[in-house]
């Protein structure tokens, strides 16, 4: 019984929280909060208890990952999934963040959601996202790793729309859990894919070096590609899904409807760096094969997404989307780390983007509760805005300004934040964490440097953007003008988070650094670096690491000055544009001003709207599927409707087809035969006497059974959709007949 | 024919008449008395298959407490009873088919099967390795307590779906 | 045991399908819980039967009949509950009036 077995005990004290409050607390909002920042607290302590006993043992007695008995948990008649606890490096690191940025942003949400109808919904649903991740982190295989994952999706969906009544808060919770599901299934066929081929799901299984030999040197259903391939890009599908990458992360920036702690914890801090985080946790599965196509499509991913997301982020007004652009432009950093190899760096800058990026959100929702109160309290004392009750949006920044003044905390905490994330040099956790990515990108592919270095430029452009259009100058807003500093329990998070994204990069300082190198040692690179033993890994991977560990053993300075220039850079510039003379109040943005001085409004344009993403998905894919579930409908119940579907159509055609004959017929017979008739007499009448009865017969006859044969066939099919639950059992009674001749009689 | 042969067909013969009753039955309160004799016959076959206690316990829980919790139903909905109306609805022949379809299957399947003969005999303690088996973390623990909750679950969501609002 | 395997697997077979005739046309709620619960004997006799002919020795197929019943109570607590309901709200127990699937 080691200490680390404690850790299976660290997702209950949120699951506890979660039921006793959704089952017994929730009409006492007080004690409702004080349960579920109770249980991540209980949490929060053990996962200390265990990072540390992990850190200093290190992790199973420095050899190995830590294992706990495993429980079977799903027997299932020949096998049985077990479940145990599953500890390395990696896990203990993310056991350090994830608690502490939960508990943050718990106790911040005492104050932001205060007077909030569904208050106790609110923590019991984020008391469970809390289950959720540390679930996915601790266990030790990829089935509960993935049943926790969908849980977090599931509070994802709730939190996002959680002020449900606001119609573009419930679509948006509509569409990023459709948007990840899509992800997700990739995912599912991957674990599927990896479950038929090996027969376990377990990490120690999966991930042992017989396993990933005999996966990379097995082809895939006769193609050329191994199965180490396929399974690794199906698992880097839920990635794209859930980390918000090209081409699935339309999701990401809609997200921000829900409550601003709900960005800050799910959609920056965990839960989209959950897919990180798998591939982290898959790593060995990635670099199975030496220049395997997966590797290059992880990194083209992460550093198209990388830079694509921040050009974006530079047109945005509203601060959350500034954020959340920045948020996948972050993601894409890590992503394209471990797509070159370099996954020491890229989990280093999960940890810390997860700090400074939730410090960053936090600071926004503390800016955007101030707005709001400024809002009313201009409105209570009769001072009406110009722009009318409607106009007013508490996000828009171009209606703060002067708030360094207004909200001295807030402002502090989040220039910090901005200084991390733009990677300001030396005293900045971001710096040693984007630091190290770019060094290594600069030894290993040179191409996704240049990419990664521009991205840095521009993210230090649009953060001081972002910095100077909300803080400084004059009020532009009235509410601006009366937004008051937030309260405690918002403001202490803050400058917790702040700390961390300072001193948090000091664990990571590069031993060959000039001046400071070594005066901390490098031990994140060392404990994590640790993960995969180089002994266990098949040999080209554990090469592979060992390349991306001697890229920072020697001290290469042209990374080093190149991404100083452009974070430097970038700030500097954004300062010269945004902070040198501040907007005033109706000014037009200034590089959208410049950009159409030298004709460029539509590239503009186009990085407002988010480069038509949205429109495009909406053309075709929501478009598609909306058709065709019209073409059933229409097909079915076109006629009881009252308009007119294909079956009813096909009806309406044949008999009007039919009309149209006999109005022929009937000319024929009113003019021409009559005039036979009357020329002819009784020889003309009996002729006449023989077409109507032909006509009558045969052609009467002929449309009245097409269109019959139609309507007994739209009769036929019509019951497939009737709402009677028996009929929809006879159908899947009629399937599974199907499904049962098709394998045990063929 | 053994005499086990001889017991087989008449608890077979009960419970697949019984079920004949419960399907065709024009009164429900009928069809729940046929239902009740059928659940005799698969008590009985449970007997013959050496298992005591399901057969117990088929005659607690299904015969005890399910019938009458159906009877209750029934009861409970007398409304209905007046009314006539036909027991079946129009897709009484397509699921007549199919049914018979899917028999044919299963019966094509079972003779195809490799089936071997009876292995070994039952253990003294059958009883006791079962309960061993259910509380054992090694065999079916888990599932076990999941299937104490839901049996909570679906108690508490009986109690809320029928309570007077 | 002179009873072969087949029996049973034919005589569950029967009852299961008898059953699924009736959950499928009866048009009383009730009535179709009461094909559902036909189905479900029929399946615990299959699964008995299997516990007995391959491992007697072993308690799984006795575990998971254990595990039928489980649920086959949790069913009929639950059906019958919406059935009642039902019935308040609608007034009927006939699931051919209750189409509110319907689109």
């Amino acid at each position: 019984m080691s200490i680390l077995d404690l850790a299976w005990l660290i997702p209950f004290f949120p699951f506890a929280a979660f039921v006793a409050v959704s089952v017994f607390t929730y009409r006492n909002r007080v004690l409702s909060h004080r349960l579920v920042i109770g249980g991540i607290a209980a949490s929060f302590v053990l996962s200390q208890i265990v990072f540390w006993a992990a850190a200093l043992l290190p992790v199973g007695g420095g050899e190995h990952a830590f294992e706990s008995a495993l429980i079977p948990w799903l027997p299932n008649g020949l096998e049985v999934f077990s479940l145990g606890v599953y500890i390395d490096p990696a896990t203990a690191v993310m056991l350090f963040m994830v608690p502490l940025v939960c508990l943050m942003i718990f106790i911040y949400s005492v104050g932001y959601m205060h007077g909030d109808p569904r208050y106790s919904r609110f923590f019991a649903y984020v008391s469970l996202f809390a289950t959720g991740m540390l679930g996915m982190v601790v266990f030790n295989n990829l089935l509960a790793f993935f049943i926790f994952w969908e849980i977090m999706g599931t509070c994802s969906y709730l939190l996002i729309g959680f002020w449900y009544e606001k119609e573009s808060a419930f679509r948006a919770g509509l569409k990023a859990f459709l948007v990840t599901k899509v992800g997700d299934l990739f995912l599912m066929l991957g674990l599927a894919l990896l479950y038929a081929e090996v027969g376990s799901l377990a990490y120690r299984d999966i991930f042992s070096p017989e396993t990933l030999e005999h996966l990379a040197h097995t082809p895939f259903l006769g193609t050329s590609f191994s199965m180490a391939t396929v399974v690794a890009l199906l698992l880097f599908g839920g990635t794209v899904g859930k980390s918000a990458q090209f081409p699935l992360h339309v999701w990401l920036p809609d997200a921000m409807e829900g409550p601003t702690p709900v960005s800050a914890l799910i959609h920056a801090a965990t839960m989209v760096s959950a897919g990180v985080f798998l591939v982290v946790r898959a790593f060995p599965l990635f670099a199975a094969i030496e220049g395997g196509v997966q590797m290059t499509v992880v990194a083209a991913i992460g550093a198209f997404t990388a830079i694509f997301s921040s050009i974006i982020a530079i047109a945005q007004n509203d601060i959350k989307r500034v954020l959340a652009f920045s948020t996948i432009s972050q993601l894409g950093y890590m992503v394209a780390a471990l797509g070159i190899g370099a996954y020491v760096a890229g989990a280093f800058h999960l940890i810390t983007h997860a700090f400074f990026k939730a410090l960053l959100f936090l600071g926004s929702g503390s800016v955007i509760h101030g707005m709001e109160h400024g809002h009313h309290h201009a409105h209570e004392h009769g001072e009406h805005e110009e722009e009318g009750e409607g106009a007013f949006n508490p996000n828009d920044m171009t209606y703060m300004g002067g708030l360094a003044r207004r909200q001295p905390i807030t402002f502090w905490t989040l220039v910090v934040g901005g200084l991390a994330l733009s990677g300001f040099p030396l005293i900045t956790a971001g710096f040693w964490s984007k630091d190290e990515i770019l060094a290594q990108a600069y030894e290993l592919a040179p191409a996704v440097f240049w990419v990664l270095a521009a991205a840095a430029g521009l993210t230090a452009f649009y953060t001081a953007r972002m910095l100077c259009m909300t803080f400084l100058g004059q009020p532009r807003t009235k509410a601006a003008a009366h937004a008051p500093e937030s309260v405690p329990s918002m403001t202490v998070p803050l400058i917790i988070l702040a700390v961390f994204a300072v001193g948090l990069g000091w664990i990571g300082i590069p031993e060959h650094f000039p001046v400071i190198g070594g005066l901390i040692p490098n031990w994140f690179h060392h404990f994590v670096g640790s993960t995969i033993e180089p002994t266990h890994a098949p040999e080209h991977a554990a090469r592979a690491m060992g390349h991306a560990a001697e890229a920072i053993h020697g001290f290469v300075w042209q990374p080093l000055a190149l991404g100083l220039a452009f974070a430097l850079g970038g700030l500097a510039l954004g300062w010269l544009v945004y902070g040198w003379k501040p907007m005033q109040a109706g000014e037009r943005d200034r590089v959208e001003a410049a950009m159409r001085k030298v004709w460029l409004g539509w590239f503009y344009d186009a990085m407002r709207n988010r480069f038509y993403f949205d429109e495009v998905y909406r053309a075709t894919f929501v478009r598609a599927s909306i058709w065709l579930a019209s073409v059933f409908d229409a097909f079915d119940y076109g006629q009881v409707e009252g308009k007119h579907g294909v079956v009813d159509g096909l009806v309406n055609l044949a008999g009007r087809v039919g009309r149209g004959l006999s109005q022929v017929s009937d000319w024929l017979d009113s003019r021409i035969v009559d005039g036979l008739v009357n020329l002819a007499g009784r020889a003309g009448r009996s002729i006449s006497e023989v077409s109507d009865s032909f006509d009558l017969g045969i052609v009467d006859g002929l449309v009245d059974g097409i269109g019959d044969a139609v309507r007994a066939g739209g009769r036929f099919i019509r019951p497939i959709q009737t709402g009677r639950v028996q009929n929809y059992l006879l159908l899947a009674v009629v399937e599974v007949l199907a499904l049962v001749v098709a394998f045990f009689l063929m | 024919m053994t005499l086990q042969q001889i017991l087989f067909f008449i608890f077979g013969a009960i419970s697949l008449g019984a079920g004949v009753g419960v399907v065709t039955a024009r009164k429900l309160f009928h069809a729940a008395l046929w239902l009740l004799l059928a659940f005799f016959g698969v008590a009985g076959l449970y007997v013959l298959l050496e298992a005591p206690f399901f057969a117990a316990a088929q005659l607690f829980v299904y015969m005890g407490a399910i019938g009458i919790l159906i009877i209750f139903a029934i009861m409970l909905t007398r409304g209905m009873m007046r009314q006539r109306h036909p027991r079946a609805n129009r897709q009484w022949w397509l699921a007549g088919i199919l049914a018979a379809l899917f028999l044919a299957t299963f019966v094509r399947l079972a003779w195809q099967g490799p089936w071997t003969a009876p292995a070994g005999p039952v253990p003294e303690n059958s009883l006791g390795l079962l309960g061993l088996t259910l509380v054992d973390p090694g065999g079916f623990a888990l599932p076990f307590e999941v299937a104490s909750v839901l049996l909570v679950v679906a108690l508490i969501g009986a109690v809320t779906i029928v309570r007077e609002r | 045991m002179m009873v072969p395997l087949q029996w049973y697997l034919i005589l569950s077979a029967a009852l299961f399908c008898l059953g699924l005739y009736g959950a499928l046309v009866r048009r009383n709620g009730i009535a179709i819980l009461m094909g559902v619960e036909l189905m479900l004997n029929a399946v615990n006799v299959n699964l008995l039967a299997f516990w007995r002919y391959t491992e007697p020795a072993a308690a799984t197929g006795q575990a998971f009949a254990a595990f039928v019943y489980v649920v086959a109570a949790a069913e009929v607590a639950v059906g019958l509950a919406l059935v009642v309901a039902t019935y308040r709200t609608h007034g009927t127990v006939v699931l051919e009036d209750i189409d509110l699937l319907k689109g």
